[in-house]
């Protein structure tokens, strides 16, 4: 397992890294996801991107309040942490 | 020699009154021949008008343009007035922060939850509708009533109040209708109304959206001020039905108008969902595009430079009926996938409620269609009362027979 997930300069290891993804073919652009977590995402163009796995409770709240739940937080054992079920 | 903005030929916008469902045939032509041209709303300076679906999605969700820096300029627009329009005249990051009061309560999630709820208030109002006897007037008993007590649910607004909210709500969306000190009148009716529901809250929390709106503003010092919050909840009020409200009957009118669609949806109810989106994007809801966007800076669009500065309307309903996007575009299918419209908007102003509306027009269609299977038109096409002098197309009063 040598390719760990690089953040920035900061490697992080598997237990604390997310996964987060937005589903670009829901996305609508609103852009609450890049207001509630700037360091998470930011809009290209008109559609969000993830940026950082980093855990982060402002990711949660990104992907909670995503009108169209376009953004899934999963950890590394893959059990979705956002949207809630 | 420079060909200033004053000598080009600004064409009149737009093409022709808001007819029925009609839309102008001057915007098939213009997406194919000149996709962005120069218009002159009846009021307000010179904008560009977009109708490729590309470019009005980039006017609407590409930060370089911005409704925030519309304010001090005589834009570009319907109403003879300039509206206070709060949160749809802010950019980021105000308008997310004051958005955020509300977003967690508009998620699909907590839209669904809501369901059960809408359909039996539609069941209810059904068979209601159905003692008065027929033809009876849909607008009244049933697209008007269904919407206001889901946002009132919702909210924490007591639904008795409706008689007088409802009117007030005529405000957001109208022109002409009503005249500019009625318009601003009812506006303030309508902010003093919140406003008195939101200390009520204060001294009596619920749970409601009003409760948590004022708990989550009241947490943060620098977030929105109470005037904000106010415009805005009376904002979710009044948008919160009024577009629902007028697109029940139009949607059930372009069912019935179109041959085959009724007799499609009934012996197949599974496609509501995607008759919702369809019809969604084939409903011209708005009466002429209007929220003109400010450029920031040069942008190409379509091989137009709109300069720094310059307005640009973008009109939702010629980008959803662009062949290069949508095949066969001005045909009705139910069954069409995907459907990538934007009849809520696109970017950081789509629709707050979209999902609230698509669950409510799922519910208002399947409770019609199971009630009613021979579901017509009580009164001929020429005898339909179409609204006027408002930024949406909508039916006055929709009588049927069952």
């Amino acid at each position: 397992m040598g390719d760990k997930p690089v953040t920035g300069d900061k490697p992080v290891t598997s237990e604390d890294h997310w996964r987060i993804t937005v589903d670009a073919t829901r996305c609508i652009g609103s852009g609450i996801c890049a207001g509630t977590a700037p360091r998470h995402f930011a809009l290209d163009g008109s559609v969000s991107v993830p940026l950082s796995g980093d855990p982060d409770e402002a990711a949660l709240d990104a992907a909670e309040s995503c009108p169209v739940e376009a953004i899934e937080v999963r950890d590394q054992s893959g059990r979705v942490l956002a949207p809630s079920l | 020699m420079a060909v200033t903005d004053d000598t080009v030929l600004a064409r009149d916008y737009p093409f022709s009154p808001p007819h029925r469902l009609d839309v102008d045939e001057l915007y098939a032509r213009l997406r194919a021949e000149q996709p962005v041209i120069r218009v002159q709303l009846p009021y307000g300076e010179r904008a560009w008008l977009a109708t490729r679906y590309a470019d009005v999605r980039t006017v609407l969700g590409d930060p370089r343009f911005s409704r925030a820096a519309s304010i001090g300029r005589d834009v570009p627009r319907t109403n003879p007035y300039q509206p206070e329009l709060g949160i749809l005249a802010m950019d980021e990051p105000e308008h997310g922060r004051l958005r955020r009061l509300a977003t967690k309560a508009f998620t699909a999630r907590r839209i669904e939850a809501l369901r059960p709820r809408t359909e039996q208030i539609a069941a209810e109002l059904l068979d209601a509708m159905a003692a008065t006897g027929q033809p009876a007037d849909l607008v009244e008993h049933f697209a008007t009533p269904l919407p206001i007590r889901v946002i009132c649910d919702l909210l924490g607004v007591p639904a008795s109040d409706q008689d007088k909210f409802h009117v007030w709500s005529e405000a957001v969306v109208s022109t002409t209708s009503l005249t500019p000190e009625r318009i601003s009148e009812y506006i303030g009716n309508l902010h003093a109304y919140i406003g008195a529901l939101l200390a009520d809250r204060r001294r009596e929390p619920a749970s409601d959206l009003l409760t948590a709106m004022a708990q989550a503003r009241d947490a943060d010092p620098d977030g929105p001020s109470e005037d904000e919050l106010v415009a805005f909840s009376a904002g979710l009020l009044a948008a919160g039905h009024e577009t629902t409200v007028t697109q029940i009957p139009n949607f059930l009118y372009a069912l019935l108008t179109n041959p085959g669609a009724m007799e499609r949806l009934r012996g197949d109810p599974a496609l509501i969902p995607s008759a919702v989106e369809e019809l969604l994007r084939w409903v011209p809801l708005g009466a002429a595009s209007t929220f003109a966007r400010y450029a920031l800076e040069d942008v190409e669009l379509s091989g137009v430079t709109v300069r720094a500065g310059e307005p640009v309307v973008g009109s939702l309903t010629s980008a959803n009926r662009d062949e290069r996007v949508f095949a066969d575009p001005d045909t009705l299918d139910l069954a069409r996938h995907p459907n990538p419209h934007i009849g809520f908007g696109h970017g950081v102003h789509h629709c707050a409620g979209a999902q609230l509306a698509r669950m409510e027009l799922q519910v208002a269609l399947g409770a019609l269609i199971r009630r009613f299977p021979g579901l017509r038109l009580g009164a001929g096409e020429d005898e339909l009362v179409w609204k006027s002098g408002m930024l949406v197309r909508g039916l006055t009063s929709m009588p049927v027979a069952w």
